[in-house]
Parts: structure tokens; sequence; C-alpha cells
């Protein structure tokens, strides 16, 4: 069983047990642009909630991925390094930047579900 | 998510920006629209900045460049007037010729680079037909104005202007002006006429800024809507965004006004010497002369370089630059991924000793160093119509 939370950013946390894949959300790749180029963290890292996970660099921009909760990086999405364009192609997918272990669980009560981040949406477009 | 360092700034409300005559066309398409010198601009489209930079250099390219300043100076030789105020050789520009230059301050810095183009006379009197950069066409025609009294400076907000570029622009815009296409195919490299479609008067220029073949078309506002939807039915032509106009500049190693050169930076450090004739560096007569003969006699302390990264990771605008021993040399004025590269480049001024190609330099991201070197400009080679 796993589920999705979202942040104010348009970061997205997948969690499934104690583990979280992270990413950016459909909308956050379109304001984006083609991606060009994705810095990932180290494995072993410790992220705190809203600091930054990885960086991601457009054409036109670069912009600071940021950790919705807190954790420890134990997993990095390698197929980025050849092919940065799976952010663009499938964000919620293919385009998952780092997994992290959650540090705390509650924090998750700080962000968006699904139905939540599309009533958001429509406050930002 | 949180964006850093825009290479093209959002403005803070859509609804202080002007728009152009192209704004419902944009909107229409499917346009992102962001805020830029003043005006709601187009940054893409939805296929998005690599497809649209890549389709300009395969096939055409149309832009809606109307932000910018256009404007007729007029009067009793003003070619020679005007060469008080620019370094470019005016005075021997024939009609039907354009040449680019730049707006000098009294120290030798660049207030703007322009284009310069010389139309037929009227009534005696030399007519110049300029177009400056939006975000300095009201400093630039107040500058011109004061110092050109005797000259009549006619300022057009009632035109549009397009600019169609790529290596099947030629080709495209002949088919839409039938009774001139021979004119249009042939007309050379920074040449310019005026022709009608529809009994509108265009005034098209073989010129650009993307390195490629191409045409700027200055168009009266009620028809350039028209005249844009008739281009846009080419198959072979897309609508163009501000995005891919600065990855297409960039790779083409030309200067962005604001970026690149600015009040700070004068011609011959910034590699435009090519731009100030024999006859104007001998005999000077235009602002900051006294600078730019020292700079050219001397050589600037600084230049500007190019740069191609060797990994993958996109060095951008400030980033520093410094030797491999760590010392410092200079500061990147524009950096990006460039399309038809597949790969990082970026332009920037360091130390006049350290500006050989071939340098080996690194490129501070994020506290890390980015593996560059030194080579010359265009990263991408121009590919202007040089005569049939």
């Amino acid at each position: 069983m796993s589920d999705t939370h979202y942040t104010t950013s348009h970061e997205y946390i997948r969690v499934d047990g104690g583990e979280g894949i992270i990413g950016i959300t459909d909308y956050a790749q379109a304001q984006l642009g083609d991606v060009v180029f994705v810095d990932l963290p180290p494995i072993g890292k410790s992220l705190s909630k809203g600091t930054e996970a990885a960086t991601v660099e457009s054409v036109k921009a670069a912009a600071e991925v940021n950790a919705p909760v807190s954790g420890t990086v134990v997993e990095v999405n390698g197929a980025l390094a050849d092919t940065p364009a799976l952010v663009n192609e499938d964000p919620s997918g293919e385009g998952w930047f780092v997994k992290i272990k959650l540090a705390d669980t509650s924090e998750l009560a700080t962000l968006m579900d699904e139905n939540a981040y599309r009533e958001f949406l429509k406050t930002v477009s | 998510m949180s964006e850093r360092q825009p290479a093209i700034p959002e403005a803070a409300a859509a609804s202080d920006l002007a728009r152009t005559p192209l704004y419902d066309l944009h909107v229409a398409l499917g346009a992102r629209m962001v805020g830029f010198a003043g005006y709601a601009m187009p940054v893409q489209y939805s296929s998005g900045i690599i497809s649209e930079h890549l389709h300009t250099r395969a096939q055409a390219g149309l832009f809606d460049v109307s932000h910018m300043g256009q404007a007729i100076l007029m009067g009793p030789q003003a070619s020679r007037r005007l060469e008080r105020l620019v370094p470019g050789d005016i005075e021997t520009l024939a009609p039907g010729r354009m040449r680019y230059t730049q707006l000098l301050d009294a120290q030798g810095h660049i207030l703007d680079d322009l284009m310069v183009t010389r139309l037929p006379d009227e009534g005696g009197c030399q007519c110049l037909f300029l177009v400056v950069n939006a975000a300095t066409k009201r400093d630039d025609f107040a500058h011109l104005a004061a110092e050109l009294p005797g000259c009549d400076l006619k300022i057009f907000e009632d035109r549009a202007l397009l600019a169609l570029q790529g290596p099947m622009a030629a080709e495209v815009l002949s088919r839409h002006l039938p009774s001139a296409a021979g004119r249009v195919v042939a007309m050379p490299s920074m040449s310019a006429t005026s022709l009608a479609w529809n009994d509108i008067n265009l005034n098209i220029s073989r010129s650009g800024y993307t390195g490629e073949d191409g045409f700027e078309i200055s168009i009266p506002v009620a028809a350039a809507q028209a005249f844009t939807q008739k281009l846009l039915a080419e198959p072979v032509v897309r609508a163009i965004g501000l995005g891919a106009r600065d990855s297409l500049r960039l790779e083409a190693g030309l200067c962005l006004y604001g970026h690149d050169i600015d009040q700070t930076t004068n011609p011959v450090e910034a590699g435009l010497l090519w731009s100030i004739s024999k006859r104007r560096r001998e005999q000077g007569g235009f602002f900051g002369y006294e600078h730019i003969k020292r700079a050219i006699e001397q050589g600037p302390t600084r230049r500007r370089a190019g740069f191609l990264l060797e990994g993958k990771a996109p060095a951008r605008e400030g980033a520093d630059i410094a030797k491999l021993e760590g010392k410092l040399i200079g500061r990147l004025t524009s950096g990006g991924f460039a399309p038809s590269l597949g790969r990082p480049v970026a332009m920037g001024y360091v130390d006049a000793a350290s500006a050989a190609p071939g340098t080996q330099v690194s490129l501070m991201v994020r506290g890390n160093p980015l593996a560059a070197k030194i080579v010359p400009m265009p990263f991408v080679p121009h590919h202007y119509f040089r005569g049939a």
C-alpha cells in the first residue's frame, strides 16, 4: 500500500512502508520545460524537510527540488544521468529523483493529499 | 521545487505587462507567457524550447519581436550626425543596407546595441531605420532626441516586428510575396527593402539573431496577426518563443544586451571591434572614442570568451571562472544548454592574458568546479545568405 503526498512547491513523495520516492509533479515539469541535467545527492546523505534534495537544470533555468519530509537517501535514479528528459516524460513514474528512508513519518501530516494538491493547483495557474 | 536564477525573469504582476499585437495569437497557440522587458512574451509553446530550437535550425521559426523599439531618424546628414553616438560606419551605409553598431557613453561603455538600416532619402533628408532593445528603448530614444536636435526621431508604436529564421525562411517568405519573390530570395545578408503584401507596406531586412539565414519584417499592427497566421499555416514554419531565441543566439555567439554587454563593457573587450571600421577607428568623433582608442592600442584588460563544458551540467550567468590552479579570472555572462550541440556552452569575460582558445578553466557552480575550455565562437557555424 503506497500513498502520495504533495508540497506547495510541487514536489511529491510516494510513501511505501518506511521509505518514500521523491519527484516533481507534472505541473512542475511543465513550468520548468525541457530538463537537460539533474544533480542528485550521494546515497547516505541526510536531508531535512524543506532542504535541497536535488538540483534540476532545464534549458531555461536551474531549480531546487526540496525534500518534502526529512530522511536519509537510500537510492537515486541513475537513469536520469543519461536521460534527464524522463523528468518531463514521466515525472510521477520513471522520472523520480531520490528514494529516502523517512526520519519521522508524522511530518507527512504537513503535506497535501492528491485531492488537496489538485485544488491547490487551481489557485496557482 | 524553486527556480533560481531564471534566464528569463518573470515579472511581478501580469496586469502591469504590455502586450504585443500578437498576444492573443500566442495564447491561442498555447504559449507560456512571461514578463520580459515590461511585455508579456511567449517563452515557449507546447513543444518546448529544445524542439523549437532544433526546428529553427532545420526549417523555419517565426518569432514575435514586437517588444523591440523601432524608429526612423531623419534629417539632413542624419548618417553623419548619428556617427557621434555610435562607432559604426553609418556615413558609408548605402540606401538598402544595414549595419550592427552600439550606442556608447562618454566612457565608451555600451548603452545599447542596435541595427541601423539606411532607407531611401526623402525630400533631401537621409532616413535611418533603427531597431533597439526593448528594455532600453525609452532611454535610447531619449538619448537620440537629446543628442541629435537637428534630426527628427519618429518612434513607431504602430508597427509589429517579426523574425522568420532558418534555412527555409527565404523560400517560405518569397511564396507569400509572389510579385517580389525573386527579389526576396536574392536579398543579400544585411540588406533591406520595402515590399507590399495585400497593399500593406512591409519593411523587410535579411537579418536576425539566430545565426541562421532569415528575415526581420516590420509590419503595421493592423496587419500583423493576419500575416503571422499566413506564415504559420506553412507546414515548415513554427512559432518560436524567447527561450529558443536565447539558446539560438548563444550558440551563434551573439551578445545579449544587459548580460554579455552593458554599461560596464566596451565593444573592444566584448569582441565587437569588427563592427568598428578602419575609418572610424582612425578618425573617431564618437562618444568614448579616447577610451576605445586606448583599448585598441593597448589591448583590453579582459575579453569576452566562449566556453565549451566537458560534462552535462550547465553553468549559467554569474558563475565564477577560475584557472585550474584556482585563480579567479572572470565571470560568466551567459550560459546554458546548447540544443544543437547536445551539451552546455557559456560565454563570459576573462583576464586578457587567459583568454586564448584551448585554455582549460573551471566554472564554479554551486561550489563545484565544472571543467571547460575556451573555444572560438560561434559555437554553431553561422549560415547567413552569401548569395546564390
